[in-house]
């Protein structure tokens, strides 16, 4: 049985290993979950890429979610900032874009420019 | 949306964009009461009374990207299409309360969905809040705490996104438990 005291000190830890990923992580993946996001199918957008990310193993990588980008039609939207916070914004991403995006764009720096919003 | 799961997700989305550290989401299914409640509660910013009756105006948002903000109206339609209703309980500083309710055996209510989906990316998309979800019925009763990801990452020395799958499963197969048969 753990005592509140210690599941503080967990979720801590957890808090503080999440930041330092994010200081050190080579990208950054934003989701769009704003109502348009999820009325389009951001949240299994998100489940893709989190399945993906343990799949492959993937430590350098920060996955987070964000609200409406302002361009609601071409959802679900998904924005990858690479290391010198250059981002690139992807739109109407499926799951299946979304695991090819880990796939080639985060694992092996390859943008998938047929899929970015401009 | 399809869901009310997908509602839940949504309406989440804005505590955490109220910057609530704590968010809890209770569901209550009453066969015996024909009753689907859905609660969430935050410790967000909260509204004043002037904006929570804006609030359920679709030509009301605070995102400066787009001027129309649609979550709570469309929460408040499927719930008012079911023979229910939604309500707004905020003050300033301390939080808000939505509570959306559902006749259960209504035709027009949505499935809730998939709960643990909603649920697990919300945890893992926002790190900082934690969540508790509830989950009540006439054959028992569900608990799940944030804390359940952190805990098992520390024990195995893993990393967060290996707990989605694990966390997911178990979600599942503890809702199914509980599960009345009308979903």
């Amino acid at each position: 049985m753990k005592t509140l005291a210690d599941l503080r000190a967990i979720k801590e830890k957890a808090k503080m290993e999440m930041a330092t990923r994010e200081q050190s992580a080579k990208y950054r993946i934003s989701v769009a979950m704003g109502t348009c996001g999820i009325a389009a199918g951001a949240r299994n957008v998100m489940s893709a890429i989190l399945d993906e990310m343990s799949k492959r193993n993937i430590q350098d990588v920060h996955v987070t979610q964000t609200g409406c980008l302002g361009y609601c039609d071409q959802e679900p939207m998904v924005q990858v900032t690479g290391p010198h916070n250059n981002t690139i914004t992807y739109g109407k991403v499926s799951p299946e874009l979304a695991r090819k995006i880990i796939a080639e764009h985060v694992q092996r720096d390859k943008v998938l420019a047929d899929h970015v919003f401009k | 949306m399809r869901e009310l799961s997908l509602n839940i997700l949504d309406i989440v989305t804005n505590s955490i964009e109220a910057e609530a550290t704590r968010v809890i989401i209770a569901i209550e299914e009453r066969q015996s009461q024909n009753l689907l409640r859905i609660r969430i509660k935050d410790n967000g910013r909260g509204m004043d009374e002037e904006f929570v009756s804006k609030a359920l105006d679709p030509f009301m948002t605070t995102r400066t990207t787009r001027s129309v903000g649609m979550g709570l109206s469309l929460f408040r339609q499927s719930a008012e299409q079911s023979g229910g209703d939604l309500d707004i309980q905020s003050q300033p500083g301390v939080g808000s309360l939505v509570t959306a309710t559902f006749e259960l055996d209504n035709i027009n209510r949505p499935p809730l969905g998939n709960m643990a989906e909603s649920l697990v990316n919300l945890i893992v998309g926002s790190i900082d809040v934690h969540f508790c979800y509830l989950h009540k019925t006439d054959f028992g009763h569900l608990c799940f705490d944030s804390y359940w990801l952190f805990a098992r990452m520390a024990e195995s020395e893993s990393d967060i996104y290996d707990q989605v799958a694990p966390a997911k499963r178990l979600l599942r197969e503890k809702l199914k438990e509980i599960k009345s048969k009308s979903f």
